[in-house]
């Protein structure tokens, strides 16, 4: 990759940025999870690794949370922008160049910030932890180069209309500027006190909302018909899914302050807000569930559209938990306890990061022209991931609700500490899965670019799965 | 572009929703935000923490530098008369930055802010030269307010006469503590932001609108895996204790999963000699495994140890 970076546009094959950025984000995912499975090893035995201020769980927790978001979730993000914007507009990229420099250097932004992050240099606030030089930095050199590069390739189409993921992407790339500008305010011109706080989960709730649940869904929009065949459900459902988003998601940041003294209007406000998020969910998941019709076989044998379909169907309780656990009504109950970490982890690695190995399967496969290297690791990545996901997410939930009873009954606290011992070991065992899960994983897409069989023109590579 | 006229229109409906939904999530509450008075907490606080506790210039690798120093003072520094009763001031030296409140006395709300500038003289404060601030009780318009008083203006106090006068056990190093809880990553475990209903109980009232002003970063916490600490300091204000826990926590709460920050005591003790860590932990796991009686002995922390920082920090939580 490094040698395209001084060529010419027009010699750079077509995808390059793709691959780089596939990789790149491979790569993060295995490091950030296996960063997840250190700190959950810390939580069920605290004098693991002791002594030591680098690796300490609170010089570390910070660090997992934003590898997974900024390097993995946000690069394959890029990688699938890259190469699925241009095939829905029938055209190139706009410039393979920017997109290989926007990889390069949002691999050095992402590692010289998250080395200083580790030191403990951090805005103290949670999700935008970064100090605020390293966030211009993300939005110059990372977000601006890759919004600029999805929307002149949309602007400068070869097609009439705008397919509905490449709506998506258009919005959330601009939308994801805008968030971490305003979000990241208080840094810029040290806003203080109750305006700091409620931007902090502004700017939490709108990443999520704004950035990572919408392209996370446009991704599938794509997968899916692709992958199947089908030709989308409803374009109408799209537009009320991308509607609904725009809507309905940007507005109940508040909801993550329930127990802080903000006006009570907005808290109302954020909590209704809240339950209509069940609209752009019930209306996604419905209608790549009904694209799936006719095809429910390839839900077994395909690896891209098990990925996708298991992504989705965990967009169900995702939603129900999002939609229900911020009203007020549950919330006392659950609030700051192991249900929301559960819940979080249902969301970015349930059912977000399932859609983005999906993308990432397919689009390095045919983009480099080459079979997956072995079917069996991939099954293995997907039921170690899937199996992994699940302990952590059911052992999470019991010991949020084993938190929350010790809260409402006034259990001295220590006694919910040993009580949540056994899952907080569960945790790990399942966190350390998913870790094992992506290093085969990459081994894999190595060996893919490595020694794949080569996929003949005109032919799609799960076509040939099944192939010798 | 080949556009439809579609897109033109659904371009500007975008326009009008998001910016319908910034101006619900932003524009409204700032309103209402920046509407709410200082308490006195927020106050103390502010003058407690100083400009800011997470990354910032002064202190970019946030090892505690350029922080403000909480003094009680028994004597006048000026006369070395004895004070009527002790008094509390927020010693700020040379190039220390000022809080919120001293920098935009604006946040500090209707009858604070014009006591603070009229008769605290808050906007005769540099930073070149440095500060000392307290709290004072005065009337504007008919009603009592608390309001941040600039010593340095109204009496003469610079903040080398109070070091002077200070003795290092009347000293808090709060401000420097903030950081190092910031820094530490505290607050992923223990929220400054009790839950709702029966948690009150047990940890305390929760934070009143206003308890905020000028405070950064609020460092509420979210993933709750450990004791409210909002009002720690009301509910155990042992030094010794604190000490002990902070060292290793399996000392005084065998089933604790709290990391051990024994690194916070830096390289020496408080009486100059160098601390065996190795040592220490080996006697400690010989204890574990039932091989000794008693643990090892705490060393005593250094008084400019980032560990003392944090004791005082937590302390301030009353």
């Amino acid at each position: 990759m490094l040698k395209y970076l001084f060529a010419k546009n027009e010699d750079i094959p077509s995808g390059s940025a793709a691959i780089f950025f596939g990789f790149s984000a491979i790569v993060w995912f295995v490091i950030g999870t296996g960063m997840g499975s250190y700190n959950a090893a810390k939580l069920a035995f605290p004098d693991f690794v002791t002594g030591s201020e680098l690796f300490s769980f609170g010089h570390m927790r910070q660090v997992h949370v934003m590898i997974v978001i900024f390097g993995w979730i946000s690069m394959a993000f890029a990688m699938a922008m890259m190469y699925i914007t241009p095939a829905l507009g029938n055209n190139k990229l706009w410039s393979e160049k920017l997109g290989l420099w926007n990889c390069m250097l949002w691999n050095i932004g992402l590692t010289l910030g998250l080395t200083v992050l580790w030191a403990g240099v951090t805005s103290g606030r949670e999700y935008s932890d970064f100090p605020w030089p390293v966030d211009l930095y993300l939005a110059s050199c990372v977000f601006i180069p890759l919004g600029i590069n999805v929307w002149m390739t949309i602007i400068n189409r070869r097609t009439q209309g705008i397919y509905t993921t490449n709506w998506f992407f258009a919005a959330a790339t601009f939308m994801v500027i805008i968030v971490f500008l305003v979000g990241n305010l208080p840094e810029f011109f040290h806003l203080t006190g109750l305006t700091e706080a409620y931007l902090t989960w502004w700017f939490a709730h709108n990443v999520l909302g704004l950035w990572i649940t919408p392209v996370a869904a446009a991704i599938a929009y794509y997968t899916i018909p692709k992958v199947t065949g089908n030709p989308l459900y409803s374009h109408r459902i799209g537009h009320l899914h991308f509607w609904s988003v725009v809507v309905f998601y940007s507005t109940p940041a508040a909801h993550h302050l329930m127990s802080a003294p903000l006006p009570e209007w907005l808290k109302s406000f954020a909590s209704v807000e809240g339950v209509l998020i069940l609209v752009p969910a019930i209306a996604f998941v419905s209608n790549i569930l009904l694209t799936m019709q006719g095809k429910w076989h390839m839900f077994v044998e395909n690896i891209e559209v098990r990925f996708t379909v298991t992504g989705c169907l965990m967009a169900i309780p995702l939603n129900m938990q999002g939609g229900f656990q911020q009203t007020r009504a549950i919330n006392w109950y659950i609030h700051g306890t192991g249900w929301i970490v559960a819940h979080a982890h249902l969301a970015l690695l349930g059912f977000s990061t399932f859609l983005e190995v999906a993308a990432v399967y397919y689009g390095l496969q045919s983009i480099m022209k080459r079979k997956l290297y072995s079917i069996t690791l991939a099954n293995l990545h997907f039921w170690l991931l899937l199996i992994g996901f699940t302990t952590y997410w059911v052992s999470m939930t019991i010991a949020g609700l084993i938190q929350g009873a010790g809260k409402i009954y006034e259990v001295p606290y220590i006694d919910v500490v040993i009580a949540e011992h056994p899952y907080m070991i569960a945790r790990w065992l399942g966190g350390s899965m998913v870790f094992t899960g992506n290093v085969l994983w990459l081994y894999n897409m190595w060996m893919t670019a490595r020694k794949g069989t080569v996929v003949p023109q005109g032919r799609l590579p799960h076509e040939l799965a099944y192939e010798r | 572009m080949a556009g439809f006229r579609e897109y033109k229109i659904g371009s500007k409906m975008f326009g009008i929703a998001l910016g319908g939904s910034m101006t619900i999530t932003l524009f409204f509450p700032s309103i209402n935000i920046a509407s709410v008075s200082s308490t006195d907490i927020a106050l103390t606080k502010q003058l407690e923490m100083g400009h800011e506790t997470g990354f910032n210039l002064d202190d970019p690798m946030l090892l505690g530098w350029n922080k403000p120093l909480g003094v009680t003072l028994k004597t006048d520094p000026k006369t070395g008369q004895a004070l009527a009763s002790d008094t509390v001031v927020f010693v700020y030296k040379k190039g220390t930055s000022f809080p919120a409140g001293i920098l935009h006395p604006r946040i500090l709300g209707e009858g604070i802010q014009q006591l603070s500038v009229e008769q605290g003289h808050v906007g005769d404060a540099r930073k070149d030269v440095g500060a000392v601030f307290t709290l004072s009780k005065g009337t504007y318009q008919g009603k009592q307010y608390t309001y941040i008083e600039n010593l340095t203006a109204t009496k003469g106090w610079t903040p080398s006469d109070v070091m002077h006068v200070a003795k290092d056990e009347d000293v808090s190093n709060a401000g420097k503590g903030k950081t190092m809880f910031v820094r530490e990553g505290c607050w992923w475990c223990h929220t400054l932001l009790p839950e709702e209903t029966q948690d009150w109980q047990v940890f305390g009232a929760p934070p009143m609108l206003g308890d905020f002003n000028g405070e950064s970063p609020t460092a509420f916490g979210s993933d709750r895996k450990a004791p409210d600490l909002l009002h720690v300091g009301s509910r155990n204000s042992s030094k010794e204790w604190m000490m002990m826990h902070f060292f290793n926590p399996r000392l005084v709460q065998p089933h604790s999963i709290m990391p051990r920050f024994d690194y916070l005591w830096g390289e020496k003790d408080a009486s100059g000699n160098k601390i065996d860590f190795v040592k220490w932990r080996a006697e400690y796991d010989e204890y574990r495994e039932g091989k000794r009686v008693t643990p090892p002995d705490v060393p005593s922390y250094a008084s400019d140890s980032e560990i003392r920082g944090l004791i005082d920090f937590i302390l301030s939580l009353k």
